[in-house]
């Protein structure tokens, strides 16, 4: 039983679509991240679980509740906003319990569960502040917190952390981290924008484009295995090399091929099988390329440069560049290598993507 | 899950699986709200409406006491009569005078104010001298003072330069007494453009009138236009000033139309008056809904003149 | 234009280090101060001559006798004992004060009303906005005799209520004098509360939407929801429209001259018609200008507080 359920959900804004016949399963406990650039439809769909957004067609439902057309305030949802949404003029305090009293809870009930959450979120001594004397990183736990006493089962946030700063950001991160942990049975749908948020929180990503779904899974799948072109180049900072060439089989068994260059795909695992003699995209992300020095392998790529060296504190991004080739390439240590020397490079298969440029879908 | 798992809220809803969109249910709070803004816009609209019907009908239609009913015999006799044969004490030229006497005074009025407006408010942004920024907050602060404060000093001193009573004097009043506004409207705008604009047209050696003329006035179109529509629907509609500054001949439309309705002998022409009535409200009212927008943005800007 | 301009500014960091020294910049300015001080002059004028030196001279001539024509002799406080002895003008104040508490009252109401109901989404939005603005496009002498109309006791809505049928129906507050000064209140709410709307309406926008959403997902009920979360972040709206109200209030004139001439008796008599007419028809300057000072002192009374907590602590910009 699926904790929600959105089946063939459909939105638009005026004659403009917003979702389009989508579906997607969330099980009970489990933290699935919606990951898409701006305007893809993510927080439209967040919207739609919290009954914020009325669908055009299709259901939504929680276990085994149809909530399609129930208010917000009835589908035991917490939502947790990019702006906070504190109530202004209101304490802490009385942000959090405010819900609470509208629904008539009893008071030493309310009391016990705001300190609860307070105590959970360590802003114990934040409980008569406004929150126009927080800071950013405190008004945000407020908020969670504002989400923690309505003890709901489905935890909605919508890009909470972007207004932050990076340091910041990191510190909630695994805050939301530590309190999913700790609240096994809460299911949780988190919307961003950001990559490294989705890798590190997620059960389960979403990556989302254009009003569809185009992967859903694991991150590590989402990063080893992304299913298409826009996946592959929309996650993993930097970004995943692409080289065009072709699908070749000159003795049975299949390469790839970009000019006099070739990758043997015998470790490769393809999700379907492409004919000899089609075009291809090769994507290799610039962890999975080794540096030769001297010329003892045969199949690694030559007459590659090093063009720029970036060092990046704990390893640094070499940018190798033949013509109209450049492979990144990432190499541990400061400067490991000078620009200008000629590199050799040995690509890994296994763990490399091909796509089909056409469809961009994962071959 | 199946569509043979009927859940408790399909059941509630007699067995219907909620899909798609939400039911436009129509409830009592929606309905209420609707009716509140409908009744409110009938509360707006329902004078004018009125105003409007008297003025198409004939006297004796009037003289029924059906104000509400539209006119049997719908005639433009009395907007003809309100414009030019309806009197004033002993005159009887009609409204016409007071139109053309308020475009006399309006004109000149507003060209003066906003360009003075434009001209202080680019001096106050841009060129600080010392002192400035006390004299503009008196003069906002002026802008709140009643104008019978004023009034009788600067009759007295009109009165000694021989302006009083005259065009020239209900304009300079009206240039006056706009100034405020117009400042205000016209700093606020200029404080608002990236500073950095000014700093590159000075670098680049341009002096005061030159920035002004060739940099700033260009780039303050929508501003003038909120200015304008703000000071002629001002000017327009003022009693008080063209009242006690105009003198017999300039009368504008608002003191003519006072006088017509308000002083009649004998018999009153409710037509004719709501007639005279309607013209002097139109060149307002075409303006609003002309522009719209920059209406609204004019007198939220403007709102401190009161 | 748009290049241009941005060109200009990439060009400025180079010249601006050639003109930093200290000297160079102060001679610069000296040399800016004729044209902007010739640019200022006619404001320092208006400020100085009619804004300060006609106000002062006003409340000079209210210590004074004068009657059709100023005479400056000091007569100290006389003029301000017989104004507050003078049965027209204490009407007129008090008429003043209730008028005041009603039309501000009524016009925050509906006018906060209409911005809420308006911003629920309502079909033919601007169509409605439209309609509850148009009045205060018009002027108080058109706004003054339309009312006077509608409400005619012989032939306006008393009597067309009445023909259709409802015989005892009595709306005739301009014929008396308990009564006339509600007819004046409708008159001004009827023009004025547009203008809160629009205020409110600005504040309304602005408020993030994401504060509705939290709302609706812990269930606040959309009424507790304006009380307790928009109410107090529109609140320096409110005080602006509140205090643009009382000053409409206290330079209440042109209304009442084209609805009721201050009658029925004085019925409806104001402070500003007061002043007018003992300026400029019972020839009596001295009360004339004591009544005026009064009225100054009452818009310093609403202004002063306003502006000392709006500006007085930070300096910020105006309006």
């Amino acid at each position: 039983m699926a904790a929600v359920s959105v089946r063939d959900v459909s939105i638009a804004f005026g004659s403009m679509p917003v979702l389009d016949r989508l579906s997607i399963e969330v099980a009970a406990g489990e933290f699935l991240v919606l990951l898409g650039p701006s305007g893809c439809g993510k927080s439209t769909l967040l919207n739609a679980m919290a009954g914020l957004i009325d669908v055009e067609d299709g259901e939504i439902h929680f276990g085994e509740r149809n909530v399609t057309w129930e208010e917000p305030k009835d589908r035991g949802v917490a939502m947790v906003f990019q702006s906070y949404a504190l109530y202004p003029r209101m304490s802490v305090r009385e942000n959090l319990s405010f819900g609470l009293r509208m629904a008539r809870t009893q008071k030493a009930e309310i009391e016990a569960r705001v300190a609860r959450a307070a105590a959970m979120l360590q802003i114990e001594h934040l409980l008569d502040r406004r929150p126009s004397e927080l800071s950013g990183g405190q008004r945000q736990r407020v908020a969670i917190g504002r989400a923690l006493v309505r003890d709901a089962d489905i935890f909605l946030f919508d890009e909470p952390l972007s207004n932050l700063d990076a340091q910041l950001r990191n510190e909630l991160r695994v805050e939301i981290k530590r309190l999913h942990q700790r609240l096994a049975d809460t299911t949780m749908i988190y919307v961003t924008h950001d990559q490294i948020e989705a890798l590190t929180l997620a059960d389960r990503v979403a990556v989302m484009k254009d009003r569809r779904i185009q992967q859903l899974a694991p991150p590590a799948e989402i990063y080893n295995r992304p299913a298409n072109l826009f996946v592959a180049g929309f996650v993993g900072s930097p970004r995943m090399n692409f080289v065009e060439g072709r699908i070749e089989a000159p003795d049975g068994a299949l390469v790839f091929r970009a000019g006099d260059r070739r990758l043997a795909l015998d470790a490769y695992e393809f999700a379907r099988r492409p004919a000899p003699g089609s075009a291809a995209t090769l994507g290799v992300r610039p962890e999975h390329i080794g540096v030769l020095e001297a010329g003892e392998d045969v199949h690694a790529w030559s007459g590659l440069h090093v063009d720029i060296v970036e060092p990046m504190g704990a390893d640094s991004l070499v940018w190798c560049r033949d013509g109209e080739t450049t492979l990144a390439v990432r190499m541990a240590g400061e400067k490991p290598i000078a620009p200008g020397a000629a590199v050799r490079l040995v690509l890994d298969p296994a763990r490399a993507s091909l796509f089909d440029p056409a469809s961009g879908e994962r071959l | 899950m199946t569509s043979a798992v009927v859940t408790s809220t399909d059941r509630a809803r007699g067995g219907i699986t909620a899909r798609g969109r939400r039911p436009r249910r129509l409830t009592a709070g929606r309905i209420g709200l609707y009716a509140f803004l409908a009744s409110a816009a009938l509360f707006f609209l329902l004078p004018a409406w009125i105003m409007l019907l008297t003025s198409l009908k004939p006297m004796e239609e009037i003289r029924q006491g059906t104000i509400f009913a539209l006119p049997l015999a719908p005639t433009l006799e009395a907007w003809a009569a309100a414009w030019g044969s309806a009197c004033t004490g002993l005159t009887c030229e009609g409204i016409s005078v007071g139109f053309w006497n308020s475009v006399r005074i309006l004109v000149p009025s507003v060209i003066l104010s906003v360009l003075l407006g434009a001209l202080n408010g680019y001096a106050l942004s841009f060129w600080p001298v010392r002192g400035a920024n006390v004299l503009f907050a008196i003069l906002l602060a002026g802008a709140f003072v009643p104008y019978q404060v004023f009034l009788y000093p600067l009759v007295r001193m009109f009165s000694s330069v021989g302006i009083y009573n005259s065009l020239a004097g209900i304009v300079l009043v009206h240039v006056i007494f706009g100034m405020p506004i117009m400042t205000l409207l016209f700093r606020n705008f200029y404080a608002s453009l990236p500073r950095e604009l000014f700093n590159a047209a000075r670098v680049d050696g341009g002096g005061f009138f030159t920035i002004f003329l060739r940099v700033m006035l260009p780039m303050s179109t929508p501003i003038l236009v909120v200015a304008v529509i703000l000071q002629v629907t001002g000017v327009w509609n003022d009693f008080i000033l063209g009242l006690t500054f105009a003198g017999r001949e300039n009368l504008p439309m608002t003191v003519q139309l006072n006088n017509i309705v308000n002083s009649t002998h004998g018999v009153r022409l409710y037509n004719v008056d709501m007639a005279a009535t309607v013209l002097t409200g139109v060149v307002p009212l075409a303006i609003y809904f002309v522009t719209g927008r920059w209406f609204v943005r004019g007198i939220a800007a403007g709102a401190v003149k009161g | 234009m748009h290049t241009m301009l941005t060109k200009e500014r990439e060009r400025l960091p180079v010249r601006v280090d050639v003109a930093t020294p200290a000297g160079s910049a102060r001679r610069a300015r000296r040399r800016i101060r004729p044209s902007t001080l010739f640019a200022l002059a006619p404001m320092a004028v208006v400020v100085g001559v009619v804004y300060l030196g006609a106000m002062a001279w006003t409340v000079r001539l209210s210590t004074t006798s004068s009657k059709l024509l100023p005479t400056y002799d000091f007569v100290g406080l006389d003029q301000y004992e017989r104004l507050f002895a003078n049965a027209r003008f204490l009407v007129s104040l008090q008429n003043m004060v209730v008028f005041g508490v009603l039309f501000i009252a009524a016009c925050l109401v509906l006018g906060f009303l209409l911005a809420v109901l308006i911003d629920q989404r309502v079909k033919a939005e601007g169509l409605l906005r439209t309609i509850y603005l148009y009045p205060h496009a018009l002027s108080f002498i058109v706004t003054g005799l339309a009312w006077q109309w509608f409400l005619n006791p012989e032939l306006g809505l008393q009597r067309a209520v009445r023909e259709a049928g409802f015989e005892s129906f009595a709306f005739a507050w301009l014929a008396d004098g308990e009564t006339a000064l509600y007819a004046l209140v409708l008159a001004g709410v009827w023009q004025s509360s547009g203008l809160v709307m629009v205020i409110l309406l600005a504040g309304l926008r602005g408020v993030d939407p994401d504060l509705w959403k939290a709302a609706r997902v812990d269930g606040i009920p959309a009424w507790r929801y304006y009380l307790s979360i928009v109410l107090p972040l529109i609140g320096p709206m409110i005080v602006t429209a509140t205090v643009l109200l009382a000053i409409a209030v206290v330079k209440l004139y042109d209304l009442v001259v084209a609805m009721t001439k201050g009658g029925p008796g004085i019925a409806t008599e104001v402070p500003a018609k007061f002043v007018m007419d003992h300026l400029f028809e019972r020839a009596n300057v001295g009360l004339g200008t004591a009544a005026a000072t009064v009225m100054l002192v009452t818009v310093l009374a609403v202004l002063t507080p306003w502006l000392y907590a709006r500006y007085g602590s930070t300096s910020g910009r105006p309006a």
